[in-house]
């Protein structure tokens, strides 16, 4: 299923040269209309398997609206209109054939603010495995739900209280226990909408520290308004603003050396 | 001096009172409104409000006491030996209040003049035929002991009148005039008009209040009366219903079990009519159905609950139950006898609930945040999934709030059980068969010649106090479920 993608295979003009590292994701003339706005223009970029990519960029320059189209959560949305190809390992997931509910369990989501379920905290993790009948007994959904807290690198804290309310957790716990619950479906892609945006500067430095660990088993994209963020945690950067995509590259890259004039005066703080 | 003279006195001082507290106001500032300390018309309401709340205040009291006063001191001068025999104080002082009436029209008529009516003697004129023959009619000669009462009735009414038109157009100026003086740029008027807004809103609030208090307590008394004359016990464990008009007490038995069965018994099938077809409707509104529909149908569901009751009565005896009978009836299944029935009352009543269960419900759905929705969907759910196992928990306090409203709705429904269900009270488990709920028989207990002191007649009184208390536990529940779940999310 998966492609290598070459030095070659340099269709993407703004893509420098890649590791020897599998592409996941393969987006090529991405357009998204939100009515008459047209929010997204001609997106090309390749998104690696393993590794963390951060999409930057000020407010309403769409990255958003991009990493929802990777989930297809822009269905959701009456008005949205995509248009262009994405592929997941080759697959075009806007294809008919495709159903966005299995996607969805394949491409999981932690949102901006924390939303867990007003559940238990056992309940919110069971919730995807449960809907995708992915545990056999009750015994291996606990099995299950105790893995993705250990992942979600929170089961230390709530193992004592599994039953309490998952609301009843504090704004990071709550954060770690939405992509403990992400991470339960076992998905390849985890999608990351500002998950830190609403955290506490130690809760932050948590979430970010699991974001490094889960680097290892799926492919990460984060949007994040921090650049001291996006320097720390992510291995390649993509840089938006006003719905194009401006640069993509290494992240050492773009923060030591951007090519573009845009994605330097952004960084430095110049405007946006 | 009439009550609508005074009034208009009074705003017109009130009105003449605004404009020139204004203009006092601005010439004390030179002309120039900022040197004022409040807007000129902040002025002008001061010397308006001063002129009318004070007399406004006294008028209605005096007007609510006045008679009260007269009445005592009118009745405290009849002789008990004066009062006829199988008569009352009370059936006389409404023949004494009768004929005073008669004389002040006979007197509005010119069919007598003002010192022939205060003059008139029973003894000497026959005054009923006087008074008959200006259109007054009256039950019974009048006696010289009524004709003086009605005399002096009439001569204190108007001394109580002339003195009111006094006080009160008096306090008017003295407000006037207090409020004037004090019209200077330095003086207050926007504090002085703030004070008397809140006062005035106080007063609102408290009016419905006290009401409220005033109906709870009519309530209480009138079944503690109720209470004295029938046993408490017969009254809630009874099981048979047969009130009886002709005899006085001993022979109704008047058991509260078969109307309160009824009650819910219909309550219960209305329910389980509008509760899933209404949270249906809900979901489908709040979560499938898009702009465009939804601006269409919510205000058409919401139409529903603006049909008067009593159509939907009609609708129950003319169209709903034939129609049951028709299928369930003698041609049919055999199991129901007439058109009114259970089954009939609670269907039709379960339709008017519809909209109460689906608005408040597709609100509360509304109110479910879009994160949930997001975040069950990010997680692969499907649509009905996540409003199955997302959705509704979260919104299920509120939803049970709703249907729990609506429970009171229907217990405390009253026309469509009159129309539709029928009048017997009966305790039956069989919905096709005609029973009756509390509501209903309140109606039929008071309806036509009721003595208020029977206890067949009271015991609406005990009806309505313990269906008051069951509606109140459910509301109070409702707003207890409703409130617990707003903190959810905030």
């Amino acid at each position: 299923m998966k492609t290598m993608l070459t030095e070659a295979d340099n269709t993407v003009a703004t893509v420098p040269a890649a590791g020897p590292r599998d592409t996941k994701i393969k987006a090529r003339k991405v357009q998204v209309y939100y009515g008459d706005t047209h929010a997204i223009k001609d997106v090309d970029v390749d998104l690696e398997d393993k590794a963390v990519t951060a999409f930057i960029g000020p407010s309403g320059c769409g990255k958003s609206t991009f990493l929802r189209c990777l989930n297809r959560m822009n269905d959701t949305i009456d008005v949205a209109r995509v248009e262009g190809e994405i592929t997941i390992d080759d697959e075009d997931i806007y294809d008919k054939k495709v159903d966005p509910v299995q996607l969805r369990a394949k491409v999981g989501m932690v949102f901006q603010k924390p939303n867990p379920f007003p559940k238990s905290i056992y309940d919110n993790v069971a919730y995807g495995p449960r809907i995708h009948g992915l545990a056999k007994s009750k015994a291996d959904l606990d099995v299950i739900v105790e893995k993705s807290l250990r992942r979600g690198a929170i089961w230390d804290e709530v193992k004592d209280r599994l039953t309490a309310p998952g609301t009843g957790l504090s704004g990071g716990q709550q954060q770690r226990l939405c992509i403990a619950r992400a991470v339960a479906t076992e998905p390849e892609v985890l999608l990351m909408d500002e998950p830190c945006s609403a955290l506490d500067p130690i809760a932050t430095a948590k979430v970010e520290e699991l974001i490094d660990e889960l680097r290892e088993s799926y492919t990460i994209v984060i949007v994040t308004h921090s650049m001291q963020q996006a320097a720390r945690v992510s291995q390649r950067t993509a840089m938006f603003h006003l719905g194009e995509l401006v640069e993509f590259g290494d992240t050492k890259e773009i923060f030591t050396n951007p090519t573009e004039k845009r994605t330097q005066d952004y960084i430095t703080g110049r405007f946006g | 001096m009439p009550v609508l003279w005074i009034v208009i006195i009074i705003l017109a001082m009130a009105a003449i009172g605004y404009v020139m507290g204004r203009q006092r106001a601005l010439a004390s500032a030179g002309g120039d409104p900022r040197n004022l300390h409040s807007l000129p018309s902040y002025y002008g309401s001061s010397v308006a409000i001063f002129t009318m709340v004070f007399s406004f205040l006294v008028l209605i009291v005096w007007l609510i006491v006045q008679p009260i006063v007269i009445e005592n001191q009118v009745a405290a001068n009849i002789p008990p030996e004066m009062v006829r025999e199988g008569s009352t104080l009370g059936l006389m002082m409404s023949d004494v209040r009768r004929v005073a009436d008669g004389l002040d029209q006979a007197v509005s008529q010119g069919a007598m003049d003002p010192e022939a009516a205060s003059n008139i003697r029973a003894e000497f004129t026959d005054v009923r035929d006087r008074l008959g023959a200006i259109g007054v009619a009256l039950g019974s000669d009048v006696g010289p002991a009524v004709l003086r009462a009605a005399q002096r009735y009439r001569s204190l009414n108007a001394t109580g009148h002339m003195f009111m038109a006094v006080v009160v157009l008096g306090l008017a100026a003295a407000g006037f005039i207090l409020a004037y003086l004090r019209s200077h740029k330095d003086f207050r008027a926007r504090n002085v008009v703030e004070t008397t807004i809140r006062y005035l809103l106080i007063g609102a609030a408290s009016i419905a209040i006290l009401t409220t208090i005033g109906i709870v307590l009519s309530l209480v008394f009138n079944t503690w009366e109720f209470f004295r004359l029938y046993s408490w016990t017969e009254f809630f464990f009874g099981t048979t219903w047969s009130p009886s008009f002709s005899g006085r007490g001993g022979s109704s038995e008047l058991g509260f079990v078969p109307l309160l069965w009824g009650t819910l018994y219909i309550s219960f099938i209305a329910l389980a009519v509008s509760v899933p077809i209404g949270l249906f409707a809900a979901i489908y509104l709040s979560e499938y159905a898009g702009p465009h529909m939804r601006a269409i149908a919510k205000p058409l569901i919401e139409v529903l609950a603006g049909i008067p009751t009593i159509v939907y009565g009609l609708f129950a005896l003319l169209t709903v139950g034939p129609m049951l009978l028709s299928v369930f009836g003698e041609g049919g299944l055999g199991w129901m006898q007439a058109g009114t029935a259970v089954m009939t009352a609670g269907l039709v009543m379960g339709i008017m609930l519809i909209p109460f269960v689906s608005s408040l419900s597709d609100d509360i759905i509304n109110a479910v945040p879009q994160a949930m929705r997001d975040g069950s969907l990010g997680l692969g759910a499907t649509h009905s999934e996540t409003v199955r196992q997302v959705i509704l928990p979260a919104a299920l306090p509120g939803i049970v709030g709703a249907i729990l409203l609506a429970a009171s709705r229907a217990i405390g429904e009253t026309m469509i059980v009159v129309l539709g269900a029928g009048a017997a009270a009966k305790l039956s488990l069989n919905p096709f068969e005609a029973m009756t709920t509390v509501t209903a028989k309140i109606v039929s207990q008071l309806t036509g010649d009721s003595d208020f002191a029977s206890p067949e007649a009271l015991v609406a009184f005990a009806l309505g106090m313990t269906l008051f208390v069951i509606t109140l536990g459910l509301n109070i529940l409702a707003l207890y479920i409703v409130r617990k779940y707003r903190e959810q999310y905030d």
